[in-house]
């Protein structure tokens, strides 16, 4: 099936050219970050993660596109999501393949990656987020493209398909809540040392993931001949709403727990986070930004009227997901940094090539898209 | 070929019945008391190395008190010692012995009313050597496990540089190499490897000093003799002596990491 | 039967076929004897009897995965020595037991894995005798 990428409109063509350059120019700067070493981001001794992790730690959310449509349709044969629950499986798979690649131009030595497999270390939650994530991946990649391949030749998908797919809901909620493990198992960083973690992640992730596979459908409807349908879509934008409702009542709850308390151990983070600490501000403009987008978003959801027109559905898909990666890709990673143990407080600020090398592993996870998008559509629109 | 490999099968039998029957050096260090220098016959071959220091469970007792205000002594000995680079910016910086405010390093402890002279204490901050330390439990690779003696240690030929254990640290003892250290190492000492970038290092508890019956760096550069080193698990030894005697503090002890160095004002 | 794309079908296989067998012919005719390895170091000079730990043939064979066992062994088990298959026990280091002799690594290590083209990162760490700045 893979032949139905290489032919496409001019405009296909034009947006793989300028997917292609973005991801040449960040393997550019790749080669000079494994050159100058890491010190060519803004991370330091004591915000020793940055933009990467970030990125990751966001992603693993958006592949929880998967099994928001998996589990209404197998689960509960809610025959409006039929069409498109290979889409999801696409997206999950860009998704996963850019968390690894995110993961992977984090390392100081990716000379020694194969180290994690060659000395397993089952006590590390890194060593069980490798674990699932690439297991997501394949299940996504086996199942989706099974399926695919059997629309296209008319016959119904293998049996063994059936047991994967299930298998693939458990494995959804796993990849978040080991992702989420890596932080709140943490001693010392208060920040993140909260049970809520794993739920916070699943729920702003069944938020952010289906906002963008709105957004990707609606995309298509647009530029293709394939379209999800209406009632595809309002079910997935029902889904981005309550979603986002539970992802700002636990931000909530993480606040009221720290500023009630009054422990400053938790507080101080917070502080920084939504009000700056001693003139540090600036992740709290952002997130600024980010609670206003997330509450208009939330309004717009909520009320059928704007849910249900289409132009109004997109801007606060848009807001859902630019909320989301302040708070995620962002906000969550950094502040936990901040203050540092010893209490100083170090600003992290990505660099240049830092930002271009983000910019090109996602351009490669839309191109991804694109490309799986495109041999979707091809197949569905034949028949 | 079949003579080569019977050689290396035989010396992998010698190699593995090494294991299994603990040198001898070591039988008779045990009976010695620990934390002492012992006298264990090591062949003449390896008579450079001195008689190991051989302990139980490694601690040291920090005297803050005695700590001249402004004094680098213990810092700049580590440094040199282990060929730690100095970038000369706070971002890069890599440093196994740092030197903070007192009220930093025990912000629980301290409190606004206490004497200025305590409040501004200049106090050295290590690696714990925690007993049960989560940089340990994190790390993707086992390059950073707990020896037998309680030392936490880094193998740097296989950490893959992922931070995690950065992460879990509570004191902030680790650094990352974020570039190529060697142009920036004031005076390398060939007697110790430097580190290459993208890798994670720290305080050994100067294990290579140890093995070869020598007292940390820190330690023997102490004019104020403030560092005091020995083993936790030996009654006689001068830090169950001191911390027998003495109220002690250890950083975040709440977090039940079990950190090994104590802290006497 | 007919073969469909022959024309891509075969161009492929002559440009795998050209790239599979380049370094064949990129290297024919120009042969490059194995280098010859000094071992006229001082060190050496004033052995008596002219042996490293174990047999040469089997350090030639083996001395990277000895170096590996040695690196384990001193990391992470903190042992220290090693007993030789004559009983002899030798300090476990690179600077200080194997380059004491084989002082000329230029001459020794560096030729040998030029010439089979291997690349050791020992020295990225480890420091060299003689070559501090």
């Amino acid at each position: 099936m893979l032949e139905k990428a290489l032919k496409g409109s001019r405009g296909y063509g034009i947006w793989v050219a300028l997917l292609l350059l973005l991801t040449g120019i960040g393997f550019f700067f790749y080669l000079r970050q494994l050159d100058y070493g890491l010190g060519i981001t803004g991370m330091s001794r004591d915000v020793s993660w940055g933009l990467y992790i970030a990125q990751f730690t966001f992603l693993v959310g958006i592949a929880a596109s998967a099994v928001m449509l998996v589990l209404p349709y197998y689960l509960h044969d809610h025959k409006a999501f039929g069409k498109i629950t290979i889409l999801g499986e696409f997206l999950a798979v860009s998704a996963v393949i850019m968390c690894l690649t995110f993961v992977l131009v984090d390392l100081g030595r990716l000379d020694r990656a194969m180290n994690m497999i060659l000395h397993p270390s089952p006590k590390s939650i890194l060593f069980w987020d490798m674990v699932v994530l690439n297991g997501y991946l394949l299940i996504n990649i086996v199942t989706g493209w099974t399926v695919l391949e059997s629309d296209k030749q008319g016959v119904p998908p293998p049996t063994w398909v059936k047991p994967l797919i299930y298998i693939s809901i458990p494995w959804a909620i796993s990849i978040h809540t080991v992702t989420a493990f890596i932080y709140s198992g943490l001693p010392g960083r208060g920040f993140w040392l909260t049970a809520i973690m794993a739920p916070r992640f699943l729920a702003s992730a069944f938020a952010s993931g289906p906002a963008l596979l709105i957004l990707f459908c609606l995309i298509l409807k647009r530029f293709t001949r394939f379209d999800a349908g209406e009632k595809a879509i309002q079910t997935l934008a029902k889904i981005v709403a309550y979603a986002l409702a539970t992802s700002i009542f636990f931000v909530l709850v993480e606040l009221f727990t720290a500023f009630y308390s009054q422990i400053p151990s938790h507080m101080n983070h917070l502080t920084y986070l939504f009000r700056g600490l001693e003139g540090h501000n600036m992740i709290a403009n952002w997130m600024g930004v980010s609670a206003v987008t997330a509450v208009i978003a939330l309004v717009l959801l909520i009320i059928p009227r704007t849910r249900t027109r289409e132009p109004i559905l997109a801007l606060a898909c848009c807001l859902v997901f630019l909320s989301l990666w302040i708070e995620k890709g962002l906000g969550l990673v950094i502040t936990g940094f901040i203050p540092s143990p010893l209490e100083t407080i170090t600003d992290y600020i990505p660099t240049g090539p830092e930002i271009a090398i983000t910019i090109g592993v996602w351009a490669l996870g839309l191109l991804i898209v694109t490309v799986l998008y495109k041999i979707f559509v091809a197949v569905r629109t034949e028949k | 070929m079949a003579p080569t490999r019977r050689k290396f099968l035989q010396i992998a039998g010698i190699a593995a019945a090494g294991l299994v029957f603990p040198p001898l050096a070591k039988v008779l260090d045990s009976a010695q008391r620990p934390g002492t220098p012992t006298t264990a016959g090591l062949p003449p071959s390896v008579a450079n190395t001195g008689s190991p220091l051989m302990a139980k469970r490694w601690a040291m007792v920090a005297i803050a008190g005695k700590c001249p205000s402004g004094c680098k002594d213990c810092i700049d000995a580590c440094h040199r010692t282990h060929n730690v680079p100095d970038f000369g910016n706070k971002k890069d910086d890599v440093h196994w012995i740092g030197a903070e405010k007192m009220t930093h390093v025990f912000p629980a402890e301290t409190h606004p009313r206490m004497p200025e002279s305590i409040r501004d204490l200049s106090v050295p901050v290590f690696c714990n050597h925690c007993e049960n330390p989560p940089c340990v439990r994190v790390c993707p690779t086992q390059a950073t496990f707990k020896r037998a003696d309680g030392i936490v240690m880094m193998d740097y030929h296989r950490c893959i540089g992922c931070r995690f254990c950065m992460a879990a640290c509570p004191y902030g003892s680790r650094s990352m190499n974020y570039r190529d250290p060697r142009p920036f190492i004031p005076k390398t000492d060939p007697a110790f490897p430097t580190r290459t970038k993208g890798v994670v290092e720290k305080c050994n508890f100067c294990e290579e000093r140890l093995a070869q019956g020598i007292l940390p760096a820190c330690v023997t550069a102490c004019k104020e003799k403030a560092l005091v080193f020995g083993d936790l698990d030996n009654p006689g030894s001068d830090v169950r002596r001191l911390l027998n005697e003495k109220y002690s503090l250890r950083r975040r002890a709440d977090l039940g990491t079990g950190p090994q160095i104590y802290y006497i004002l | 039967m007919k073969l469909y794309n022959r024309g891509i079908i075969l161009a492929g296989i002559v440009i795998f076929l050209i790239a599979a067998s380049f370094p064949f012919w990129y290297g024919k005719g120009r042969a490059v004897s194995p280098p010859d390895l000094k071992l006229d170091t001082p060190a050496i000079e004033r052995l008596q009897e002219k042996l490293c730990m174990e047999p040469a043939p089997f350090m030639r064979a083996n001395h990277m995965r000895l170096l590996n066992d040695w690196r384990d062994s001193v990391v992470r088990e903190g042992k220290r020595t090693y007993t030789a298959a004559d009983g002899k026990i030798y300090e476990i280091s690179l600077t200080g037991t194997c380059l004491k002799c084989h002082s000329n690594k230029d001459q020794f290590c560096d030729r040998c894995h030029d010439y089979a083209g291997a690349k050791p990162a020992c020295w990225n760490c480890h420091i060299i005798p003689g070559e501090v700045r």
